[in-house]
């Protein structure tokens, strides 16, 4: 099922990328398929968390959410960087996720780190360490409205 | 018809506008920040609302083409390997030693929740190899 | 319009090249390396409307890889000194001994 996605969305990438439609170009799109595929395979990859296809149907609403936390986070940025006194506070903190699964996991972490601010730095089990610009950041990232939207997005799989 | 299509061609406007200031504001940032993780914030502003305004505009300029789907290409890129970078390049900033530039520092304090880091010396860091979960 | 786009990135370009120069730690430079990938890839597409030829974004998704390989590249070899190195394999010498 999986293998069947991931061959359907490569070819589908191809024939989005080539946008030639000759005999030849598509016959080669199959054999590259096949062969990425078949590589993938080989590396035990396609499981929940290589090809975390479930989280597909709920991931743009997610999207849509996070797009507008980084809007919002990258102006208070702006905001900061054209300042004239540059008024950073940089603090580390430390923050546990509440996810069950590796690719829960890895969209938190990426999460934070994509949105303007914050970075998380590492991750050693399930606590992060994350770097913020703004205090006010390390509060948002503490007070943990984030981490119960990826749980709340990582549940609909 | 030529409303709307006037309409659009405002709408790209100010969105390219808009990400070409969030660009440069970006940009900008990068050289008025005092170390390398604040300068990484500045930078992940270019990466992320900079980038996706910018494309956006030249996106609704395309029309429904192939070319605006390899904007939208180049724009997940951005987003799933931007962070993927960043996240990498501190990592290897705390490994290698490079202090940061601190008000506060809060990655010794207790986290909700957590057992097995208790006797953890938080202090640091920076030497510390990061363990990972096996 | 496009010309504000072009410029834009630019000027960006120039001062992430001067964070280049002036560093001053490795890891600044790779910053502003990343950043210059970045806008590269977003001049290839200014640049794309700007001449009426999209058909550039196709060089940019291909910059856009590179880039990253060559970051962790860079990254990995300020960590290590060493781009063949592999821990396992590491182990599997020591386990020889």
């Amino acid at each position: 099922m999986r293998t069947l996605f991931l061959a359907a969305s490569l070819l589908a990438f191809w024939l989005a990328l080539s946008g030639h439609y000759t005999l030849f170009l598509i016959g080669v799109g199959i054999l590259a398929t096949v062969l990425c595929v078949a590589a993938a395979s080989r590396m035990h990859i396609l499981d929940e968390e290589g090809q975390p296809t479930e989280l597909l149907l709920s991931a743009p609403s997610y999207w849509f959410w996070l797009y507008i936390e980084i809007a919002k986070s990258a102006w208070a940025v702006t905001r900061v960087i054209l300042h004239p006194s540059l008024p950073i506070s940089p603090t580390f903190t430390k923050v546990r996720a509440s996810q069950q699964t590796a690719a829960g996991q890895a969209t938190y972490a990426n999460s934070i780190t994509l949105t303007p601010g914050t970075i998380t730095t590492g991750v050693d089990g399930d606590i992060f360490t994350v770097h913020a610009l703004l205090k006010d950041g390390a509060d948002d990232v503490e007070a943990g409205a984030m981490d119960a939207r990826v749980s709340k997005f990582e549940g609909t799989a | 018809m030529e409303m709307i299509s006037q309409a659009a061609h405002a709408a790209s406007w100010v969105l390219i506008v808009a990400g070409s200031f969030f660009l440069v504001a970006g940009a900008l940032g990068m050289l008025r920040m005092p170390d390398v993780y604040t300068r990484m914030h500045a930078a992940s502003v270019i990466d992320t609302l900079g980038a996706t305004l910018l494309i956006l505009g030249l996106a609704i300029q395309a029309g429904f083409t192939l070319v605006t789907l390899k904007l939208f290409f180049v724009l997940a890129l951005l987003f799933f390997f931007g962070p993927v970078a960043s996240h990498a390049l501190a990592q290897a900033a705390l490994y290698a030693g490079v202090e940061p530039i601190l008000d506060e520092d809060r990655r010794n304090r207790t986290v909700p929740g957590d057992t097995a880091n208790k006797d953890a010396t938080p202090e640091s860091p920076g030497k510390s190899t990061p363990t990972r979960p096996t | 319009m496009f010309y504000v786009a072009t410029g834009a990135v630019l000027i960006a370009l120039l001062f992430a090249v001067i964070r280049a120069i002036r560093g001053p730690t490795v890891f600044d430079r790779v910053l502003a390396g990343n950043t210059v990938g970045t806008l590269a890839i977003l001049l290839l597409a200014a640049l794309g409307f700007l001449t009426g030829r999209p058909e550039f974004l196709d060089i940019g998704l291909t910059y856009g890889l590179l880039n990253l390989i060559g970051t962790f590249a860079v990254l990995k070899f300020f960590r290590i000194g060493d781009l063949a190195y592999d821990v396992t394999d590491e182990q599997e010498k020591s386990a020889w001994k």
